[in-house]
């Protein structure tokens, strides 16, 4: 080019050879999976407000939803949430065993969340009231199912964690891993406050 | 032949038996063609023993380049197949005249229709825009590589599982007769009981991930692994346009997959979310189809207004004109495109408010593009252009994309819309928009980074022949169908009792034909071009004189595209670049650290096709196995480790030596 | 047990300089005992008040009742985001909540935007059954 005498703003090439931060991506990565997850969850909050009346003369919320059945589970996932919270703190203490303990309390709450919600659900179904039976039920299982199966998943993660955790202790990758599920479940409980508020509260006032 | 009467279910095949080959002449041929053409192929693969090159070169690469370049092959192929579908179509509504019920029968057009639409946005626009945004953007900032390199590859491997179930079910059993987005009642167990809709469902779930995949990674490597200096206002345009069609991609698949997903249930399970009794609500598929349905439209075209920008500042050596005011357009239709999905379905009845707030939004959202088709014209305005390929694809794209915009602003009308609405006009309108907007804009980036890619030009001879077969046959082809749109002709109609109406068709499929001479004769040029490639090499690695980084290493770039990382002072940097006279630094070169290739992806998407499979055929135990087999693989995959490897200091040197030689010899 | 740790002295050191690195790259930040409690007995709260309105029957004013548990809803939900999920403006250079506000404004618009279309459609195209159309609950 003829201007080439021109002076430069600075230098165009960076020949020190600077450190690649690995995993760098990793957090905003996984924080924009959740949030393409979260609008999934809002479809099947929209499907439950539009279909959320429509019982077809089947039962309705309040025939069918115990509320205190509803509060236990809130507390097992409201439980798990604080649990995790103190594996993460325990994983900044650099404190393997601590992490793995307060995992494994997590585990249980999470298990223990999807036993009820399993019992609840083949009541539901016993009682004729499955998610074939009107519009109201099929939105109703599919919002409060899909929230299950994200738990299910977490636990799923959650033991694989605790083996690789084992395996090759709190080294950057197994950091990594944790933040992110520790982001999963933090979430899947903000979905959980929603799915109690619209779904039971309001559908038992 | 229709569907099998009595559908048996086993255990062991699940619906799946003699009677799902179809018993029609044409696919018959068309299967004995495509076999013997995959015999062939697979003999030759294996003649020239390609299969271990293939697998470690290609099929495991975690290099964007090459996934980028697997993109558009896939592209091409599904696009030969959606064009024999349109052709076919043609050729149909031309002859079904005055009592003839043209070649096919109902069941073969209606699945024709629908896997037109379908292939050419699932199949072929978005794997094309995938495939050129995962080539370009990591060049265009600066990268070596993407931000998740294995998830790329899995998001690749993804897309072909879904093309396969598609294509699958041109042999084996039947594709959906619902038209592309399978509204119910139609596509319900009910009207639509045997196994097209479900082919249709799992080949886009299957394909859905990877798309979803794909459009967090480039996002995130578009937010975090920009060039040291590169602000977001120094951008090249085509990243920006690309950073918002991921957002897009992000944010409105996961309501394509949770709509579709609802529609399984109802065919798989009985629930009642768009059936039509028990308080089901067929209308809110529509409506949430249509939420994904708008936003997929702009991730179509906004990557490729990027491309047009990147080419119109390019040939007409000036910086791009309102550089600024096209980013916020850019964002301003991102937000936008979310604001307008009921124009889809106005005649629904939702009433006058709810169709004048949208089509209001949908007005106001030609007010961006106008700005930027303003911008365009603005920097050629008294600038040398130079009519390459791409230039030339460019101003046909200007010239024809205008006119579909303007019919598209009158269907946001809705009086007119009611009048319009399912006619011809618009199928009219949305391929103006689409082939003039979409298909041009990827030819042009086509020819404009084939150099990049692969080191030679495309020959231009057979360019222009396939350029003007193309206009020609598009404006020849589409034009007609305005007419009859405006005459009140509904779309995806078989036979026509009007025969006053057979002269527009038969000019319509006339401009089909003149396509098809314009498709063949790209095909022809490719092969020229191969054959030819030492006349159109190019040396350089900057055969058009460009602006930004990705002419600023060689072509085809090396596997870690900079040995350097460059540094950017202000927009169009390689332009800085030669301005300021900064050639590649020589320093002491370091060991370059690279991710390692994988077979995981091509496992996990092979599975995953294999339960989709299943699915489709009720194999319970086949579709659970894979499922396990899908959920195992993950698994064992998180407990490798070992992911990446260092690119040693002596091969980058020979690389980089190497293209010093080149450049001496081409006299740079 | 003591393999682990070991294994944790190993990988001490870099794994501090990580930590190290990572809050200065994209100011994360894990939070502490204390903020984890505060949290926690704020969502106990938040939870436990619209749960015993309801249980207790609600107020006289349903559309009261709904604002309230709705209302207690969304603020738990922040108080999530902010003790649980740390969200600040800094990690990340603000992308973080660049993409969390992008989701609302999404997520506002596929909700209201559903709600409102779909109720007039019903409203419109089926009058008759007016008593079923849209309401939570009704």
């Amino acid at each position: 080019m003829s201007t080439a005498t021109q002076t430069a703003p600075g230098d165009f090439w960076e020949v020190e050879p600077h450190h690649h931060h690995e995993g760098a991506s990793t957090s905003i990565g996984f924080w924009i999976y959740l949030m393409s997850d979260c609008l999934m969850f809002a479809v099947l909050f929209a499907v439950f407000g539009v279909l959320g009346g429509s019982y077809a003369a089947g039962p309705g919320p309040k025939d069918l939803f115990d509320l205190e059945l509803v509060a236990l589970n809130t507390a097992f996932l409201l439980l798990s949430s604080i649990t995790y919270g103190f594996a993460m703190l325990a994983m900044v203490k650099e404190n393997t065993r601590g992490t793995l303990m307060w995992l494994g309390i997590t585990l249980v709450f999470g298990l223990l969340f999807l036993a009820v919600e399993i019992y609840e659900f083949q009541h539901l179904i016993h009682l004729g009231a499955g998610p074939q039976r009107s519009a109201f039920l099929s939105a109703f299982f599919a919002l409060v199912g899909t929230h299950g199966l994200h738990v299910a998943f977490g636990c799923l993660w959650l033991v694989t964690l605790m083996i690789q955790i084992r395996q090759r202790g709190l080294i950057p990758a197994n950091r990594r891993r944790l933040a992110c599920l520790s982001m999963f479940w933090h979430f899947l409980d903000v979905i959980w406050i929603g799915v109690f508020t619209f779904v039971y509260l309001l559908g038992m006032i | 032949m229709a569907v099998p009467s009595d559908i048996q279910t086993t255990f062991l095949l699940g619906r799946l038996d003699w009677n799902a080959i179809p018993q029609d002449p044409i696919v018959w041929a068309t299967g004995v063609v495509v076999a013997i053409g995959g015999a062939g192929l697979l003999w030759m693969l294996h003649k020239y023993r390609l299969w271990s090159y293939l697998w470690h070169e290609w099929f495991t690469t975690v290099d964007h380049k090459k996934i980028g370049i697997m993109y558009v092959v896939l592209a091409l192929v599904m696009f030969v197949r959606g064009f024999a579908d349109a052709i076919m179509m043609r050729l149909q509504q031309a002859i079904a005249f005055g009592g003839s019920e043209g070649y096919l029968n109902s069941h073969h057009y209606d699945q024709i229709f629908s896997a037109h639409g379908v292939i050419m946005i699932f199949f072929v626009a978005m794997p094309f825009v995938t495939g050129l945004m995962n080539y370009v953007v990591p060049l265009q900032i600066g990268a070596r590589d993407v931000s998740f390199p294995f998830l790329n590859n899995l998001s690749f491997w993804m897309t072909v599982g879904g093309a396969v179930l598609v294509m699958m079910s041109l042999f084996v059993g039947e594709f959906a007769q619902t038209g592309w987005l399978a509204f119910p009642p139609l596509s319900g167990i009910g009207y639509s009981p045997y196994v097209g809709v479900d082919y249709y469902i799992w080949g886009l779930q299957v394909a859905g991930v990877g798309t979803t995949l794909s459009g967090i990674n480039l996002l995130v490597t578009i937010i975090k692994m920009r060039a040291p200096g590169m602000t977001m206002m120094r951008m090249p345009i085509f990243t920006w346009t690309s950073l918002c069609t991921n957002i897009l991609i992000v944010a409105s698949f996961p309501v394509l997959t949770a709509t579709l997903v609802l529609l399984t249930l109802d065919r798989y399970v009985g629930t009642n979310f768009f059936t039509n009794d028990l308080g089901g609500n067929a209308m809110m598929y529509v409506n949430l189809i249509w939420i994904w349905g708008h936003p997929e439209v702009y991730i179509l075209i906004l990557p490729l207004f990027g491309v047009y920008s990147e080419v119109v500042a390019t040939f007409t050596g000036k910086r791009l004109f309102g550089y600024t005011s096209m980013v916020y357009a850019t964002v301003c239709i991102t937000i936008l495109s979310y604001l307008v999905w009921l124009h889809h379905f106005f005649t629904m009845g939702s009433g006058a408010s709810v169709n004048s707030f949208f089509g209001i939004t949908t007005m106001i959202i030609s007010v961006p593009t106008g700005a930027k088709i303003f911008n365009w014209l603005f920097t050629m305005y008294r600038s040398r252009i130079r009519f390459e390929l791409p230039m030339m694809w460019t101003i046909a794209f200007m010239l024809t994309f205008v006119i579909g915009g303007m019919t598209g602003v009158l269907l946001a009308v809705p009086p007119a819309d009611f009048v319009l609405h399912n006619s011809l006009f618009l199928v009219a309108h949305f391929h103006n928009v689409i082939i003039g907007g979409v298909l041009f804009g990827l030819f042009a980036a086509v020819y404009y980074w084939w150099p990049k890619a692969f080191g030679f030009r495309l020959d231009p001879w057979w360019g222009k022949v396939s350029f003007w077969f193309w206009v020609v046959g598009f404006w020849t082809a589409f034009a007609p169908l305005y007419i009859l749109g405006l005459m009140g002709v509904t779309r995806r109609v078989r036979v026509f009792d009007d025969p006053s109406l057979q002269i527009w068709f038969v000019i319509a499929a006339f401009g089909a034909v003149l396509i098809a001479i314009g498709i063949a004769a790209m095909f022809i040029q490719f092969g020229v071009s191969i054959a030819r490639r030492d006349q159109l090499r190019d040396e350089t690695g900057d055969p058009w004189d460009g602006r930004t980084l990705e002419w600023a290493t060689s072509s085809p770039p090396p596997a870690y595209n900079f040995a350097f990382t460059p540094v950017s002072h202000g927009l169009d940097t390689w332009w800085d670049m030669k301005r300021y006279g900064q050639t590649r630094p020589r320093a002491a070169y370091v060991p370059i650290h690279m991710p390692r290739n994988t077979g995981t992806g091509v496992i996990i998407a092979g599975l995953s096709t294999i339960c989709g499979f299943a699915l489709v055929w009720y194999i319970w135990w086949l579709a659970a196995l894979a499922f396990a087999g899908i959920v195992v693989a993950s698994i064992l995959h998180t407990f490798n480790y070992a992911r990446d490897y260092h690119i040693p200091a002596e091969e980058v040197r020979a690389t980089e030596d190497a293209r010093d030689r080149q450049l001496a010899s081409a006299g740079v | 047990m003591t393999s682990i740790e070991a294994q944790g002295d190993k990988h001490r050191a870099e794994r501090q300089a990580e930590a190290h690195g990572d809050q200065h790259d994209d100011g994360h930040d894990h939070g502490s005992v204390r903020s984890y409690l505060t949290g926690f007995i704020l969502s106990v709260i938040l939870t436990a008040i619209p749960f015993a309105i309801v249980m207790a029957g609600g107020f006289e004013s349903r559309f009261l009742t709904a604002v309230v548990v709705v209302g207690m809803a969304i603020v738990q939900i922040l108080v999530h985001m902010v003790y649980f999920l740390h969200m600040n403006t800094r990690s990340d250079e603000g992308w973080t909540m660049m993409a969390l506000i992008f989701t609302v404004v999404i997520l506002v618009i596929v909700l209201s935007g559903s709600l409102w279309v779909m109720y007039n459609m019903n409203t419109n195209m089926m009058p008759q059954m007016n008593h079923e159309a849209l309401g939570l609950g009704s």
